[in-house]
């Protein structure tokens, strides 16, 4: 008889804080979404299969948090931390790499739908079927959202190819989890 | 037709990145808030069933 599945939880919290930052991009409203949807797992731990992927059941309860909360809201709340109007206080390019603030404008005008496929699929190493399965579309549906989000993004930065390998690890670091720090400072 | 020469390299740059940050936030320490909550609800429950999963589980297994 195995235990209570719950007790496994607990191992997904960075994971569940991980994707919540990316879909909110604010460390105030990823915390308080985790939160939410902890409670909500708990108490509905009854729709979880066990010997299924918590991971994924967890990530679609933090989704659907995100949307409800949303919707709540009336418009997209992904830009509460002023992603879009926030100081560009890092260094002007020299060398035709690309401005940190240009990236950071190109991932704030992905969609909520288009960010969530390439973090879950790009970043999180689910399967295009398993991200389907989470967000409740087709696993084509996935595959054009990610596809389109990478596309938006290089055309957005205007990165060629070869812009594209001098891509620093830094300026997408900051992109990312940059807003975080301003916010948890 | 969307995935060209061109977008797949881009795309491989992107995700390369993407995989580093999302490393970097699961290195992160999750905050005592949440381990505590998830204290917190098992307290509670304990509390107000007595059993807990196996009774929640029990419950539902019948429908």
């Amino acid at each position: 008889m195995a235990g209570d599945p719950r007790d496994e939880i607990v191992e997904h919290l960075p994971a569940m804080r991980a994707f919540a930052l990316s879909l909110t991009r604010n460390s105030a409203l990823a915390d308080d979404m985790v939160q939410d949807s902890l409670v909500k797992a708990w108490t509905k731990i009854h729709t979880f299969e066990p010997g299924t992927n918590m991971r994924a059941w967890l990530f679609t309860i933090l989704r659907n948090t995100y949307y409800s909360n949303r919707r709540k809201a009336g418009r997209e709340v992904s830009d509460a931390d002023g992603l879009m109007t926030e100081g560009l206080s890092e260094k002007p390019a020299h060398d035709g790499r690309l401005q940190l603030s240009d990236f950071r404008r190109a991932f704030a005008e992905l969609n909520d739908e288009q960010r969530e496929a390439l973090v879950l699929v790009g970043a999180s190493g689910f399967s295009y079927e398993e991200a389907a399965d989470m967000c409740g579309v087709a696993v084509g549906t996935i595959k054009s959202r990610t596809n389109r989000a990478r596309a938006r993004l290089a055309q957005l930065m205007h990165l060629t190819e070869d812009e594209a390998l001098e891509m620093t690890d830094s300026a997408t670091m900051a992109v990312v989890a940059g807003n975080r720090s301003s916010a948890a400072g | 037709m969307a995935e060209t020469r061109d977008n797949t390299k881009q795309a491989q740059v992107i995700d390369d990145n993407l995989k580093r940050v999302y490393q970097d936030m699961l290195n992160e320490e999750v905050p005592d808030r949440f381990t505590n909550l998830l204290a917190q609800l098992r307290e509670q429950e304990q509390q107000e069933h007595g059993q807990g999963y196996a009774e929640a589980q029990n419950r539902d297994e019948t429908s």
